[in-house]
């Protein structure tokens, strides 16, 4: 087999024992959590007899290891169960909440590149001068500020005060396209600002390291200008550290989505799973921690694949030449 | 990829910050452009009413789910009882136009207004009244609650459509109150479908939509049999932090916030050309528990002590803003049998030390103060362990998660002090239950109390008083404060009840210019 065909199915291999180990894991975990979702059907008030009743017709007073090969069974047949709190399919709860995740985190993402590259690259070429301190300050405060205290800060500003946008809340792109759109602004430049914010030292520094290299001195001496050398020769080269680091975020953007999602009450993925915990319903709890698992595995394995694409070096094989 | 060293390739890579400009224009013009599509106040001509709460119903059926949340869109609103209780704690007609009782008070006979019909246009009959109740009893799994209640109801009979007659097993004078209630929605007997996702009741509203993880809409019952409904649409929106419940309202993107969840917000909403804060009771009491099994709390003088050790009107004012009523025993302003308890056993720490000495515990005493992390507990557990401090008595504060609260402190009864907010309407009878969280067995209280249940109109209300005047004296329990009821709304908004006296947000009586 080839070397990148190894190196495919090590991944794959790395990936599905990953998963398995993640599910076990998240299983263990949320059954040992004190409470359940019977006393929170029945009521306060609730007899012991009744709750146990309860929990015997959902099926949780079978052992641990019985439910969970029903559980990983249905996953892997893709039935995620059913919630024991509102009789929903989790998957059906799932999807519409994802869909708000999704978008929340491609803008987040987006927002934090638009931000970052170019303040970036001129931190890097101004690096001695007052341009690229100021940079350099802005992104600390950025790095600073807690996501739900800059999303307050937004709120307080364009939907209090000059009340330009809503407050918070959500609306399906389906069902109207400017609401939705203007629902999503704050909670999106705030996802960006803070992602951005981290991610300008990170093409800072990769640029830096460009700067230094034999060939940007060589751009330079036959005639190229600083931002157009580091622009032709130094995106690539800077790509490979700030590819890892963008997958590595992306999983933050992920989880800081949950904050956010708070913040402004969008109804995604991190809010159902918040109300999820609360209610003991451990169904919803297991489906979508294991889905964001998921996610998080997926993305970095992307990164992998990634650096083939971005580096010619990566893809023939340092082997074999 | 060779093509990077060629002149298609700089194009390539320009085409790339190309996209990244275009990507970077569209956010900003997205940015400048979202102001033409702002919520402008929800009111304004179109006949709705967005209401801003807490807690998300987690389905539609208040039979099988003991959320207070399910019944506070429906009780009132789209399933309507026989009789409801109003803002001041009254019982008035609703489904029945009036109604009598037996000599002996075992026999209640209903007689239903002819003009009642569900939103299916189905007449509301005896003979729906008593399916109701029915299927109820036929069913397992339905909540502890109702099955208590319904342990009163012996049998339902429907002799004509327009008069249902109850007997019960015993007297009662909570019966009613409960039957305005959960208990006593009518469901239509013809409806087969989902109570979970889809309702059948014969009130002003029906529900439209709920959208998980935001909100839930009830449209207008265009057919509805009494006063039509004032708002074409209903929306009730939900929101786990009440910092962004606050803000919406401030943005004027909510006409109503059903209930202010801390009171320290309240300054926010100064501005009375666009607001109107609503400050009434409610019937939570916020009790700070006494574990009756605890060898020391067993003790009369041990717990009139702890009492007095607590300054209750200090603590009111320091926790929550100075917003709700001192109450002193478990009764609210609306209970018809409500008096001013607080000076019994008052704030008295010289006389709460020497009789925790004469009980033998002048050297000190430890107890395990348990909360659930809700916000006026956890404040009110610091007040309380301080003060205990100086008369010598040492509360070890652990905060615990509700849900992890039930069971250990609620379930298993392993706490000696604890502070939780009770919410149900005239709920002293849990006093007489040796079994509930306090372990009470109290005999003389609980023959006070069902005396007065069992008791004749005229005599309950007295008999109540005695019992609740028992519990201050005996200090069954510590009685911190009764929970104001907080409403804020827009100036468009009239006719919010001022007190919240059932479960139900009721919107029967709101209107909006």
């Amino acid at each position: 087999m080839s070397t990148a065909g190894w190196r495919l199915a090590r991944r794959v291999g790395i990936f599905a024992v990953s998963l398995l180990g993640a599910s076990m894991l998240i299983f263990v975990v949320t059954a040992a959590l004190p409470g359940d979702v019977a006393q929170v059907l029945l009521g306060m008030d609730a007899t012991p007899e009744a709750v146990a009743r309860l929990r015997h017709q959902l099926g949780l007073d079978r052992p641990l290891p019985v439910q969970y090969l029903s559980w990983i069974g249905g996953i892997l047949t893709g039935n995620f169960g059913v919630s024991h709190l509102s009789g929903d399919p989790v998957l059906a709860l799932m999807l519409p909440r994802l869909a708000v995740t999704l978008w929340l985190v491609l803008f987040g993402v987006i927002g934090s590149l638009v931000i970052a590259l170019p303040a970036g690259l001129l931190a890097a070429l101004k690096r001695r001068h007052w341009q690229g301190f100021l940079v350099n300050a802005l992104a600390q405060v950025g790095m600073a500020i807690p996501v739900f205290w800059g999303g307050i800060l937004l709120v307080l500003l364009f939907a209090v005060k000059l009340r330009w946008l809503p407050a918070n809340g959500y609306v399906p792109l389906s069902q109207d396209l400017g609401k939705w759109a203007s629902h999503l602004v704050l909670p999106a430049v705030t996802l960006s600002v803070v992602q951005g914010a981290v991610l300008t030292r990170y093409v800072r520094s990769a640029f830096i390291e460009v700067l230094n290299e034999d060939y940007y001195r060589t751009a330079r001496a036959i005639g190229w200008t600083p931002t157009a050398a580091l622009v032709r020769h130094g995106t690539r080269n800077a790509a490979i550290s700030l590819v890892t680091v963008l997958g590595l975020q992306l999983s933050t953007v992920l989880v800081g989505a949950i904050v956010v999602e708070q913040v402004f009450t969008l109804p995604g993925l991190g809010s159902l799973l918040l109300t999820a915990v609360a209610q003991r319903d451990l169904l919803v709890v297991q489906g979508t921690v294991m889905f964001l698992v998921l996610a998080v595995l997926a993305i970095n394995a992307l990164v992998d694949f990634s650096y083939l694409l971005i580096d010619p070096r990566q893809r023939s094989g340092g082997e074999e030449t | 990829m060779n093509h990077l060293n060629t002149r298609s390739g700089r194009r390539w890579l320009q085409g790339r910050w190309r996209l990244g400009a275009l990507l970077g224009t569209l956010l900003v013009l997205t940015a400048a452009c979202s102001p033409a599509a702002p919520a402008t106040s929800p009111t304004t001509g179109a006949h709705t009413l967005e209401v801003g709460a807490t807690l998300e119903p987690p389905s539609m059926d208040p039979f099988h789910n003991a959320a207070a949340s399910i019944p506070q869109v429906l009780l009132y609103n789209v399933y309507e009882t026989l009789v409801k209780v109003d803002s001041e704690g009254a019982l008035k007609p609703l489904l029945a136009q009036a109604w009598e009782l037996s000599e002996d008070r075992t026999i209640y006979t209903f007689h239903l207004n002819p003009a009642a019909k569900f939103a299916s246009g189905q007449a509301v009959d005896s003979a729906a009244v008593k399916a109701s109740i029915d299927r109820m009893k036929a069913d397992s799994t339905i909540t502890e609650t109702l099955r208590a209640q319904l342990a009163v109801i012996d049998s339902v009979e429907a002799p004509e459509p327009a008069k249902v007659v109850f007997t019960l097993t015993r007297p009662s004078l909570m019966w009613l109150y409960d039957m305005s209630s959960t208990l006593g929605m009518v469901v239509d007997p013809a409806f087969t479908g989902e109570l979970g996702t889809l309702t059948a009741g014969s009130g002003p509203y029906a529900l439209k939509t709920q959208n998980k993880g935001q909100s839930v809409v009830l449209s207008k019952n265009a057919s509805y049999w009494g006063t039509p409904g004032r708002f074409d649409e209903v929306t009730f929106r939900y929101f786990s932090d009440p910092n962004a419940m606050n803000a919406s309202m401030l943005a004027g993107d909510l006409d109503v916030i059903a209930s202010l969840q801390a009171p320290d917000a309240l300054p926010q909403f100064a501005d009375t050309t666009r607001f109107t804060t609503i400050s009434g009771t409610t019937n939570g009491e916020v009790v700070l528990g006494l574990n009756h099994d605890n060898k020391a709390l067993a003790k009369k003088a041990v717990r009139q002590a702890l009492t007095m050790a607590i300054d209750r009107k200090a603590l009111m004012d320091t926790v929550w803003n100075g917003q709700g009523t001192l109450i002193g025993s478990m009764a609210v302003p609306t209970d018809p049998w409500y008096e001013d308890l607080s000076a019994t056993n008052a704030y008295d720490p010289v006389k709460a030390k020497e009789l925790l000495k004469d009980a033998g515990y002048g050297s000190g005493l430890t107890l395990k103060l348990r909360v659930p992390v809700i916000p006026y507990a956890v404040k009110s557990a610091q007040f309380v362990a301080s003060q205990l401090r100086d008369v010598g008595v040492t509360a070890k504060i652990e905060e615990l998660e509700f849900s992890r609260w039930i069971p250990e402190v609620f379930t298993n009864g392993d706490y000696d002090l604890t502070i939780v907010g009770h919410v149900e309407a005239r709920d002293l009878g849990k006093f007489a239950n040796p079994k509930y969280y306090w372990h009470y067995g109290n005999a003389e209280f609980a023959k006070l109390y069902t005396a007065a249940d069992e008791a004749g109109e005229e005599s309950a209300i007295p008999l109540m008083k005695q019992a609740v005047r028992f519990l201050a004296d005996d200090a069954a329990a510590i009685w911190l404060f009764a929970l104001p009821n907080l409403v804020i709304t827009s100036t468009d908004v009239t006719g919010v009840s001022l007190n919240a006296t059932t479960l139900s947000f009721d919107l029967t009586t709101i209107a909006s210019r």
